[in-house]
């Protein structure tokens, strides 16, 4: 790779100071999900690439937020991995970036730097009563199920009959579908122990999964939509005349969402065939999707502290397809419920003051990746874009990141030709600080611990909710 | 397939690829090979890559698509992110529509995330999910642009 550098160099006229500077480059990269192992991953075929993560343990949504149930899409970890293990990787866990280090000090060690560090914030729906007991936004409650520390402690409340969902993405497809599952079917996950004992408990037998638009506009896809309708023990809810008109649309619209349409309608409207109809009298639970509703209000029981129900304004539709618009027709309904969870979108927040922001759109400002006014200073993933997108999404978008990079080191744009110390900069000063980073051999101990627990209950793993026990596990 | 030749024969018809099959027996290996592109009578595969370069690789009857990609080290960036488990549609290739029609049936799982893929065309599939066949030889898949999933909310204002 010194060759290929050199030769590299050649080529595009920039005369190299030594045949080995481009492996002389070092590039850090904030953040170490998916995002940040992407990204690393491209940048590492020509430079020295370190990834700090605020977790010990790395990779981010793919741990935290993909359902349990899901484990072929956790798949790309081995990608990762591959990643960690190269030569000119680093993995630096337990760091935080904008109070163990800033943002400025890692731009004066680095050449580049790259902030992948996603969506850890909530879009809250700012009506009154969201603060009752029993609102969840959904990446709280999917945290709290898949083992994100900060939602160790969430235990949610699941002693009512009705959950209501609001948004129709795939997390909340996910959120009805953990809350509905057999216990015996999630108790072969790597969901954690203690939220399989609450959901064991659960007398939660209803969903109801709201969304503002209409069956047209669902933002979730055919597979999560799929296993709602084969759930074992449990029947569609669902109200037909919400599906008016649909049929004579079909006819035009793109074969994904035909496809999806028709596997609604299917279920919503066609009897069912003798033996489908005999499994859903059968079955003890049941859930439904509502179209045109916002949420007005959270109201609260007699307690006046937990939630009892839920106000709605009833929209109509103006315009068509994915540009159209909900508009409230003035009319209002209530929904009796136990539970509420928000999932209406992730969101981006600042880490650091030295970084420019977006507020509105809770992005870093950017093109191409590039942060605008920040020479040296690079987004990727949801930080990038917004939280939109599916990891290989977000694998492009990293790819894309990662060579405007080379780019801009290959060009002269940024001062590539001196020296930077890299890590061997920012370690002295996380050691002054009592910052103690963990290696990706030391997550590999903690990662065999999980997995030798699991063993122990049938489970792929059992992961460790608590920052203080992964970090005396590697140390073991 | 002398058998099925001559049944083919008897009822009005010949199989051709029974009678390539009967004169152009498959060598029996002495051993056990290793590599896969080695076992039994390699098929040929032509891929299009997002550059327009025709690279050609050579897989063994059963071996999908995917497979064939990961054993002949061809460099695909995001190719089979989920490992073909039909999680993803990293694998998504195009085909002509007479290789297509070649490629046997569809099921709603792979239609389900083969609905993901960008620039899905009406002869596409996933690779994981094709297996190559004799019949097979000297097929052309093309890599398409990999842009999104479609899995992102075109969010219109909040």
């Amino acid at each position: 790779s010194e060759v290929e550098g050199w030769i590299w160099g050649r080529r595009l006229g920039v005369i190299t100071r030594s045949a080995s500077s481009a492996a002389h480059q070092k590039v850090c990269v904030v953040g170490g999900g998916p995002a940040g192992f992407y990204t690393a991953q491209h940048l590492l075929k020509d430079v020295q690439v370190d990834i700090y993560e605020r977790l010990p343990v790395p990779f981010g949504l793919v741990r935290f937020g993909v359902a349990p149930d899901h484990p072929e899409v956790k798949n790309v970890i081995s990608t990762f991995t591959q990643t960690a293990h190269h030569a000119r990787c680093c993995y630096y866990g337990n760091v935080n970036v904008g109070t163990d280090v800033s943002v400025e000090e890692l731009r004066e060690a680095y050449h580049a730097v790259v902030l992948s560090y996603g969506a850890e914030g909530n879009r809250s729906m700012g009506v009154p009563g969201e603060d009752l007991e029993g609102v969840y936004p959904a990446k709280d409650f999917v945290g709290w199920y898949n083992g994100l520390p900060s939602n160790r402690e969430l235990n949610p409340g699941l002693d009512c009959e009705t959950a209501v969902i609001l948004g129709q993405g795939n997390v909340a497809l996910d959120v009805a579908r953990i809350l509905l599952s057999p216990i015996d079917e999630l108790k072969k996950t790597d969901i954690t122990q203690r939220s399989l004992d609450a959901l064991a408990q659960s007398q939660v037998r209803r969903v109801l999964i709201v969304g503002r638009r209409g069956p047209l506009q669902i933002a979730g896809t055919i597979k999560e939509l799929r296993e709602m309708v084969n759930l074992p023990d449990t029947k569609p809810e669902m109200v037909a005349s919400e599906f008016e008109g649909m049929a004579e649309a079909l006819k035009v619209i793109p074969r994904p969402r035909k496809r999806l349409t028709e596997l609604m309608l299917k279920t919503a409207v066609d009897p069912p065939a003798e033996k489908e109809r005999q499994r859903r009298q059968a079955a003890s639970r049941s859930w439904g999707l509502r179209f045109l509703r916002s949420p007005l209000e959270v109201l609260a029981g007699p307690d006046g502290a937990r939630v009892a129900g839920i106000r709605l304004a009833v929209n109509r539709l103006e315009g068509t397809g994915d540009g159209s618009v909900a508009v409230p027709t003035g009319e209002v309904e209530t929904m009796d419920c136990g539970l509420v969870i928000t999932s209406i979108g992730y969101k981006s927040l600042p880490i650091d003051p030295a970084v420019p922001f977006d507020p509105r759109k809770a992005i870093v400002p950017n093109s191409l990746g590039r942060v605008q006014q920040a020479a040296g200073l690079y987004c990727s993933g949801w930080l990038k874009t917004g939280p939109v997108g599916v990891i290989a999404t977000t694998m492009n978008n990293s790819f894309d990141t990662a060579h405007s990079v080379v780019e801009d080191l290959t060009s002269g744009c940024l001062d590539a030709t001196s020296a930077k110390p890299g890590s061997t900069g920012i370690g002295p000063l996380l050691d002054k600080r009592g910052v103690k980073p963990v290696s990706f051999s030391d997550w590999e101990k903690i990662n065999q611990e999980e997995r030798r627990r699991g063993a122990a209950q049938g489970k792929p793993r059992e992961k460790l909710l608590d920052v203080e026990e992964m970090l005396k596990t590697w140390t073991v | 397939p002398c058998v099925k030749l001559l049944y083919s024969w008897k009822h009005g018809y010949l199989n051709t690829a029974l009678l390539w099959d009967c004169l152009h027996p498959p060598p029996q290996p002495a051993f056990a090979e290793q590599h896969p592109s080695r076992r039994g009578n390699p098929v040929t595969v032509h891929f299009v890559n997002r550059d327009g370069e025709k690279i050609t690789a050579k897989g063994s009857p059963g071996d999908s698509l995917l497979d064939l990609v990961i054993n002949e080290d061809l460099d695909f960036d995001g190719f089979g992110a989920c490992e073909g488990t039909l999680a993803c549609s990293t694998c998504h290739l195009v085909f002509s529509e007479e290789v297509y029609e070649k490629l046997g049936p569809v099921t709603d799982e792979e239609m389900d995330m083969l609905d993901l893929a960008y620039g899905l065309t009406d002869t596409s599939r996933l690779g994981c999910q094709v297996c190559l066949t004799r019949a097979l030889e000297g097929m052309e898949a093309r890599v398409p642009e990999s842009v999104a999933d479609i899995r992102q909310t075109q969010d219109s204002s909040s």
